[in-house]
């Protein structure tokens, strides 16, 4: 049997059912949308880069124009470098300025530091690239890997930074007092207790801000320069594998264009794999039934 | 063991408006003392002016003289984080770290303070455990599994163990039952009962019949002031002031 008020209330929900896959099928569709260009590009560059990836590629230095084979092995392992100078300048200043926004700049002065950040992470690469070479340059009077990291880490900083801040304020007031409750003092309790609580968000920053500056290649044109020989002295000019794929991707060779293909797809292919390696590392500390 | 409470003239701001107006209170040692009144009235504030939490809201003042056992708790020489280390706390809304497992919660007062005795660590969140009558719900996955993890009554009394693990004298409830279902708001009210024989409770509570359970002692609040201050029987049986009876019998609030 079926009243009057059950045929409605089926009318209403067939509505909203329909309502509901529309919405779905909207946002799977945007989706698929976002995802195909990275997709596009993955293929693209699985397609023409990974014929010239082969032992040589990965342990050689370049060859000399005109000689067959080398590789971009002293270029993974440059970029390796600046990317290691760049993190261990951009993480500490950018966590130590984002917990400050958060815990002690509820004002004018806060306000301030947070536009500077906006404005600093708007700033062209080049420019970056400028601020690290009368920085650091011009004072070693030669390229060097530490300028090129310089450049990398300053662009590191603002990402950072709004990432730190928003992810402790979603830290709920209830969790610190619980902390100062206990005794435990101001920054012991931001420290140990706020931090910790937001650091798998805080991590998500670090790995975008890293990602962001991994493939950067104006910043480091005129800091690290580039190199065609094995360096791991930070004082030196150094090959980092945007340099080279640049300089490879500009040249007349056809060689040299297959080695550059197959240096995009190894960069991608590091900076996805650092990423993944970084967040099973830290799943692995965080604890179960956390979100 | 639990010590007295002597509050007196204290006042407390928030901004420009007061929250409290000189309140004046003896809180007898090993009992516990209930604070009833209606939404506002200043409960919390007062509570939270006995373990020096007010000041840590922005814009904040506290007047006036509180004594916890010996300690002047707002005397010249006396910090903060020592009065919060004799002085529990538990709050209306479980709040456990979420990020730290169970052991890590309960240890957390201790360890962060630089408390590092392994052994006496693990003796010490043991007994807080028990204490809060949680240890055999979780003793199998104290360090594997979040203090988020668990349920909301499991979570309080997680709270609970956390407060007791670094021994304090008073133990400040604020409404600590009020987010919780009938059963586990008995569990806690066991707890206090047992309790109340190691130390001196303070207990917020908006539920009068829970008053009226738990505590020899009652503090009527209205408006920032303490209207009457009595043997529980005596505040539900025969008040002495016209509101207090009116707010009992439920006449507004």
């Amino acid at each position: 049997m079926r009243n009057k008020a059950g045929a409605r209330s089926e009318q209403i929900s067939w509505s909203r059912r329909f309502g509901d896959h529309l919405f779905t099928a909207l946002a799977v569709a945007a989706l698929l949308l976002v995802l195909l260009p990275l997709a596009a590009i993955f293929a693209d560059l699985l397609e023409r880069g990974i014929g010239s990836i082969n032992w040589a590629f990965l342990t050689r230095t370049p060859a000399p124009v005109g000689v067959p084979g080398g590789g971009m092995a002293n270029a993974i392992l440059g970029s390796g470098v600046i990317l290691g100078i760049a993190t261990a300048i951009g993480v500490p200043l950018g966590i130590g300025s984002g917990v400050f926004l958060s815990e002690y700049g509820r004002n004018r002065f806060g306000d301030v530091i947070r536009f500077t950040a906006d404005v600093l992470n708007g700033v062209p690469s080049i420019v970056i690239g400028i601020v690290a070479y009368s920085l650091v340059v011009l004072r070693q009077r030669h390229f060097s890997a530490l300028a090129g990291g310089v450049a990398l880490g300053i662009m590191m900083i603002p990402t950072i930074t709004r990432a730190t801040e928003e992810m402790l304020l979603l830290v709920p007031v209830s969790v610190r007092e619980a902390a100062l409750g206990l005794g435990i003092s101001r920054w012991r309790t931001t420290v140990s207790v706020t931090l910790r609580t937001s650091a798998a968000g805080i991590i998500t920053g670090i790995m975008l801000a890293f990602a962001r500056v991994a493939g950067e290649t104006a910043p480091l044109l005129f800091t690290a320069f580039g190199s065609q020989f094995w360096s791991t002295n930070i004082n030196q000019p150094i090959a980092a594998l945007p340099l080279q794929i640049f300089v490879y991707a500009i040249s007349p060779y056809d060689e040299w264009h297959r080695q550059a293909w197959a240096g995009a797809l190894v960069l991608i292919a590091l900076i996805v794999g650092t990423i993944a390696v970084v967040r099973l590392i830290a799943s692995r500390g965080m604890m179960k039934g956390t979100t | 063991m639990g010590v007295g409470i002597e509050v007196e003239s204290l006042n407390a701001w928030f901004g420009a408006t007061q929250a409290l107006q000189d309140i004046g209170m003896r809180i007898a040692p090993n009992h516990a003392t209930a604070i009833i009144g209606p939404s506002g009235c200043g409960k919390s504030t007062f509570v939270r002016c006995l373990n020096r939490m007010h000041e840590t809201l922005p814009e904040t003042r506290v007047t006036g003289k509180v004594r916890i056992g010996e300690m002047e708790v707002y005397g010249d020489g006396t910090p903060a984080v020592l009065v919060r280390r004799q002085v529990g706390m538990v709050f209306q809304k479980p709040n456990p770290f979420p990020a730290m497992s169970i052991y890590d919660n309960v240890a957390a007062g201790l360890k962060l303070n630089g408390f590092r005795d392994r052994r006496k660590l693990d003796e010490i969140v043991e007994r807080s455990l028990r204490m809060a009558a949680l240890w055999d719900e979780v003793k199998d996955a104290l360090k594997k599994k979040s203090g988020a993890s668990l349920s909301g009554g499991q979570q309080q009394r997680l709270c609970i163990a956390r407060a007791l693990a670094v021994e304090p004298n008073v133990l400040l409830m604020d409404e600590p039952a009020s987010a919780l279902d009938p059963i586990s708001t008995g569990k806690i009210e066991d707890l206090i009962f047992q309790l109340k024989e190691n130390y001196t409770i303070v207990i917020v509570t908006h539920n009068m019949q829970q008053a009226a359970r738990v505590a020899e002692f009652t503090g009527f609040f209205l408006l920032g002031r303490l209207i009457e201050f009595a043997k529980t029987e005596k505040i539900f049986t025969n008040p002495s002031d016209k509101r207090t009876e009116d707010y009992i019998t439920g006449r507004f609030g």
